[in-house]
């Protein structure tokens, strides 16, 4: 004999891992997003430049000491004798500069198609020639550049991912579970059936809502196992920040399903509802893309939107390395959000479909 | 005996609708009491605010002497409730169904068994609540609404959308029901089940209740006249059966002969002028 809470979550947790479509859009469908952003963004900085070097170029083959490490790091060196065909490559794509010498004159043949490549291609040549310039003068330089890399804040592919789309994830199952579950028990009486049960609404409530956090929780932990071994996810300090964060957001979620479920009529309508107000809002709140380049009235829209706190506070302790306090901010957000949209929603409510 | 059930001008609109009006009706403890009517003459309306689901506009119900608005805890435990929809949790199996409600009530899994056993689904029970036929998922709805062994039960047409012969069958198990001094209240639209079930029949029509007794005492009630119908479809209608009867097995005309009272249909036709139809 278990109590009714027990008995009730063990209800509800089996008849969702039973359910393919809502295990398949719960945990499947965003880890596919992962893996797919994940292995398609992963390479996101420039690659090294390749470079086919016709015949001799005397200003690369006899570069001062120091200077080749440099222009190592730069350039993929392939050499040939047939500037033609050299030059035919880049058109191509298949290379990205072919480099001759006439005279004093180094010639470089190089493609605008990408022009981030055609710029550090046409920088780092002219910083060689300069160098060299310089260096047969014998002169000392006047001005020397020392780089420092800071920890930036445009994050690695992955570690901007992993917290939106987790966002994201989470909101979605939360909406679709409460939506599903409040239309789904009020058509098939259920509800009215557990009034006239001697149980309260505190623990019919409680077990629905432990089930969607022990699920958000089982997100949490797939996705930051994936990350972590197969994307070299590196979690900051205050990390463990994202679990009463995911429990918030998950709350308020819960409560734009509820919502989404007063006001319809259908279990279908309600759950099109849900999505009708969590996919946009994962647009809108940097899930699949960051939002910097967005325009400002956008922002501004997204500021009011609960998965672009969530989305936010998650990057904050997951991997901004912020501290822990950083969480605090958008959970209470989240709360007060989660507080309003309940009252609208047992106002809306209506026990009867008709 | 006491009443398990008081109802006293029980009221419910709905906008201009009187869904039920003015109801007044008692159940004994131990009864088997059938509400009949057609659909939408408020039964359902009328059960569900005996039950406790809706605040009547007015007028009161007492169940087990106490009220049934608002929602009390202490009474709970001490009715069953089958609704008009099979109120199952999604994607359990049959025997997972019933231990969820058990657990509900505090009642160990073992019952539950037995109650499983009782209502003959043992061998459904890995079955999903979804892959269940109509009259297995009735059962099923009515072990779960017995499960804790309540005082009173509320069957809110348990054989609706059944075929006859799932019908008949469920009968059984509910003519039982009420052995153990339990009190039964039932909703349905068919006049047979009425008059094979139950101890008392209320009949109901535009959300009134016309009449409450025995379905014997109604048909005698009624002073309709005996119909005959003979094997070549001739139909009499008499007021003397036993000397009509003798005339024909002077006529050596017995053969397949039905002999017809007058039936719970023709009370409704007499209380409300226009034929039943369910």
């Amino acid at each position: 004999m278990s109590t009714p809470f027990l008995a009730l979550s063990r209800a509800i947790l089996r008849g969702f891992l039973r359910d393919r479509s809502a295990v398949f859009f719960a945990l499947v469908f965003p880890l596919m997003f992962l893996v797919l952003f994940g292995g398609l963004f992963a390479d996101q900085s420039v690659g090294k430049v390749d470079m086919i070097v016709v015949g001799d170029v005397s200003l690369i083959d006899d570069q001062p000491e120091g200077a080749d490490a440099t222009f190592d790091a730069t350039f993929d060196v392939t050499r040939s004798d047939d500037l033609a065909d050299a030059i035919d490559q880049v058109r191509k794509g298949d290379a990205d500069v072919a480099v001759e010498q006439q005279g004093d004159t180094v010639v470089a043949h190089y493609t605008q198609t990408d022009p981030a490549r055609a710029g550090i291609t046409a920088g780092a040549l002219q910083a060689l020639v300069d160098g060299t310039n310089l260096a047969v003068t014998g002169e000392p330089p006047t001005y020397a550049l020392e780089t420092r890399s800071v920890e930036d804040e445009s994050l690695d592919a992955i570690q901007y991912y992993t917290p939106g789309l987790l966002g994201w994830a989470v909101a979605m199952s939360a909406a679709f579970g409460a939506a599903a579950t409040l239309q789904g028990w009020r058509q098939s009486k259920l509800l009215r059936r557990l009034q006239l049960a001697p149980v309260s609404t505190r623990t019919v409530v409680g077990a629905r809502v432990s089930v969607t956090v022990a699920v958000a929780i089982v997100q949490l932990a797939i996705f930051v196992g994936i990350g972590a071994l197969f994307f070299d996810l590196t979690l900051s300090g205050a990390w463990w920040m994202s679990v009463p964060l995911i429990v918030v957001g998950t709350l308020c979620f819960m409560s734009i399903g509820l919502l989404a479920g007063a006001i319809t009529k259908t279990q279908e309508g309600a759950t099109n509802a849900a999505n009708f107000m969590v996919l946009p809002m994962a647009f809108l709140s940097g899930s699949f893309f960051p939002l910097e380049g967005a325009p400002q009235w956008l922002r501004s829209v997204a500021n009011v939107l609960p998965l672009k706190h969530l989305n936010d506070g998650m990057l904050d302790v997951m991997v901004r390395g912020e501290p822990w306090t950083a969480g605090l901010v958008p959970m209470g957000f989240l709360a007060v959000f989660a507080i309003v949209v309940t009252l609208v929603a047992a106002r809306l409510f209506r026990w009867e479909t008709a | 005996m006491s009443a398990a059930i008081e109802v006293v001008d029980l009221t419910m609109t709905y906008g201009d609708l009187r869904a039920v009006d003015g109801v007044s009706l008692s159940v004994a403890e131990g009864e088997f009491v059938g509400i009949l009517g057609p659909n939408g003459a408020g039964k359902t309306t009328l059960l569900e605010m005996i039950e406790g689901l809706r605040r009547p506009v007015a007028g009161s119900a007492t169940v087990l002497g106490l009220p049934a608005w608002p929602r009390n805890p202490a009474l709970l435990p001490r009715i069953g409730v089958q609704l008009q929809a099979s109120s199952f949790f999604d994607r359990l199996t049959a025997r997972e169904q019933i231990h969820t409600f058990a657990a509900l009530y505090g009642v160990s899994a073992r019952r539950a068994d037995e109650w499983l056993e009782r209502v003959g689904l043992t061998e459904k029970a890995d079955s999903r609540v979804e892959d269940l036929s109509g009259g297995q998922a009735q059962r099923l709805s009515i072990a779960c609404a017995l499960v804790h062994d309540p005082e009173v039960v509320f069957l809110d047409e348990p054989t609706a959308a059944l075929d006859p012969q799932a019908r008949r069958n469920l009968w059984e198990l509910l003519s039982g029901l009420n052995d153990s001094g339990r009190t039964v209240v039932l909703t349905t639209h068919y006049m047979d089940e009425a008059e094979a079930l139950c101890d008392r029949v209320a009949i109901m029509d535009h959300g009134q209740v016309l009449v409450v007794d025995t379905p014997a005492a109604l048909v005698q009630g009624l002073d309709a006249p005996t119909r005959i119908t003979l094997a070549d479809g001739e139909v009499i209608s008499t007021r003397e059966p036993a000397a009509e009867i003798a005339r024909l097995a002077g006529e050596g005309r017995l053969d397949h002969l039905q002999v017809q009272t007058g039936t719970l249909e023709d009370v409704f036709l007499s209380l409300t002028g226009r034929e039943y139809r369910a």
